[in-house]
């Protein structure tokens, strides 16, 4: 299945990985994203910014539906993945987030080594329904980690906990453990904001490179990012989205007065 | 400009003051273990042997050995065990991995806690209606084990759950995040971070089991009867009650007796609370987080 698969519904658009049309979300009674529309471009980097509670991290964590495990959350609208309507009742969850991988704020690694930390996602899915025999494992244990730029740095540890390894580390193994299942869109709250200026850096330029082989949406709340990071940027601001263009544009020419504000700083 | 004010003096003193109360109250705490173990030691020690440990009492329980006591207290505390563990193992995984918080949730908790403030006395008059009559199991080691199962299950179910809780949740949902389903988390991620403390639970079990007497006394422990039993509906003897029996009930037991039996009973104890710390250590140290 590739992105531009015309058998699938919805097809006709298919360059858009996510199409997000009438989103409404409530917390209990709160509504925390407004008649929210939006389209990702497949294979492109989009950030969302805007100031805390304006609903980005909520919208991206509706994307997967970790949202529900709340119990409270109320959804209307609808999230198509590739076409493919996310909120239906047939969708199962487990694949579902097979297809779509999520990175946390914190990097959290299991307290496994990190070979296991990799081959987590094939022993939970089983592809050919059975787990990876050893020679298998090694080869996807490396590939998983060169494309995350760590197997120079770790292919001699592999037996280490992936608890034990550095911030920068952890999250870019958080990343890794994502891979060998193939995921097709990658969600990222924040990876950053537990990294040091050098962790960052490096993290982002590991995010650069994986564009185009994943479609990613990424939640930050720090700007020089999303305008280094990303090729498209969404603004937010109490639940709805004031604006969605290139980053370029967007930090060069805000077309809203409020994203002028937010970007210049004059609140966040 | 540093000198201490009168103010600051009387703010060290009354400082000094509570710093020893509380000190000679937390000595006070070690006083009855000392005491309790000296005293034991001291009258019970020369009744030990290994005729004492391995053979059978003689002479209506005035002389001989404890091995049927010993040996039936192993089989009581093993058939809880067997009973309580994968229950109470159970209850709590549900409990902490998969129960939503309604009034079900909050209904099972306060039977748990309601469960652990039941006087054994009552647990034993509720094992010989229940499993004695009811279930027809007669007075058996089955009966006085799952007397004691039912006793002891808010121990492992409370241990369990602590336990379970101390595994953070990020774990959790990184595995939910890759579409692990709750079981592929807890076998893969929670049980094997929270073994440690659920074993230490199971221990805190047997000791308490072992040292019970209320709730085997009517349901299938025996005053005297110097074989050893064959299989789960054989009454026994039993450690806690044999030394209730030759303090209490029968005259003429050398004085040694009874505190020899409570040594050994107390040494039980103390090994698997001993066995139980030295575990749970071993286990802390090759978690990192």
């Amino acid at each position: 299945m590739s992105a531009a698969d015309p058998a699938l519904p919805g097809a006709a658009d298919a360059s858009a990985a996510i199409l997000v049309e009438k989103l409404n979300l409530w917390y209990g009674d709160f509504q925390a994203l407004l008649d929210v529309d939006l389209r990702v471009r497949a294979g492109a980097i989009t950030s969302l910014i805007g100031p805390s509670g304006c609903g980005k991290t909520t919208l991206l964590r509706s994307v997967n539906r970790i949202n529900e495990r709340l119990g409270y959350v109320r959804t209307t609208g609808s999230i198509r993945l590739w076409g493919l309507d996310v909120l239906d009742p047939s969708v199962e969850i487990a694949q579902l987030r097979k297809q779509v991988g999520m990175v946390f704020q914190r990097p959290n690694p299991l307290p496994l080594s990190v070979r296991d930390n990799v081959l987590f996602g094939t022993r939970v899915h089983l592809p050919d329904g059975r787990p990876p025999n050893r020679v298998e494992g090694d080869r996807i244990v490396e590939e998983a980690l060169r494309q995350v730029l760590l197997w120079d740095e770790l292919k001699g540890s592999l037996d280490r906990r992936g608890t034990e390894l550095s911030l920068e580390q952890q999250q870019k193994l958080c990343i890794a453990r994502l891979l060998p299942v193939k995921p097709r869109l990658l969600l990222m709250d924040e990876p950053c904001s537990a990294l040091d200026p050098a962790g960052t850096e490096a993290v982002e330029e590991l995010i650069w490179k994986l564009r185009g082989d994943y479609t990613i949406l990424i939640v930050t709340h720090n700007m020089a990012q999303a305008r280094r990071a990303s090729e498209e940027c969404v603004f937010m601001l109490l639940g709805e989205i004031i604006e969605h263009s290139d980053t370029a544009s967007m930090f060069l020419n805000p077309a809203n007065s409020q994203t002028a504000a937010y970007i210049e700083g004059r609140y966040g | 400009m540093f000198e201490a004010t009168a103010q600051n003096r009387r703010n060290l003193k009354v400082e000094g003051l509570f710093r020893l109360l509380f000190l000679w109250m937390t000595c006070m705490l070690i006083l009855p273990v000392a005491l309790i173990l000296g005293v034991l030691i001291v009258r019970g020690g020369p009744a030990i042997s290994w005729e004492f440990l391995f053979t059978q009492p003689l002479n209506n329980m005035t002389a001989g050995g404890i091995l049927p006591a010993l040996v039936g207290t192993v089989w009581l505390v093993v058939v809880a065990l067997i009973a309580s563990v994968p229950v109470g193992v159970a209850a709590a995984l549900y409990l902490s991995e998969y129960a939503p918080d309604n009034r079900l949730t909050r209904a099972i908790n306060l039977a748990i806690i309601n469960l652990a403030g039941v006087p054994s006395i009552v647990h034993a008059l509720f094992g010989l209606g229940a499993f004695v009559i009811f279930f027809r199991f007669g007075t058996s080691i089955l009966a006085a084990s799952l007397t004691l199962a039912v006793m002891t299950l808010p121990v492992v179910i409370v241990a369990t759950r602590e336990s379970l809780q101390t595994v953070p949740l990020a774990f959790r949902e990184a595995c939910w995040n890759m579409g692990a389903t709750r079981w592929q988390t807890i076998r893969k991620i929670v049980l094997p971070n929270s073994i440690s403390g659920i074993l230490t639970g199971v221990i805190l079990e047997v000791s308490r089991t072992s040292g019970e007497t209320a709730p085997i006394m009517f349901t299938g422990a025996a005053f005297f009867l110097p074989f050893l039993p064959q299989g789960v509906l054989d009454q026994t003897m039993a450690m806690s009650l044999h030394l209730f029996v030759i303090s209490t009930q029968v005259p003429d037991v050398p004085e040694h007796m009874p505190f020899g039996v409570a040594l050994v009973l107390i040494s039980m104890v103390l090994a698997m609370n001993g066995i139980s710390i030295a575990f749970r250590v071993y286990l802390r140290g090759r978690k990192k987080w």
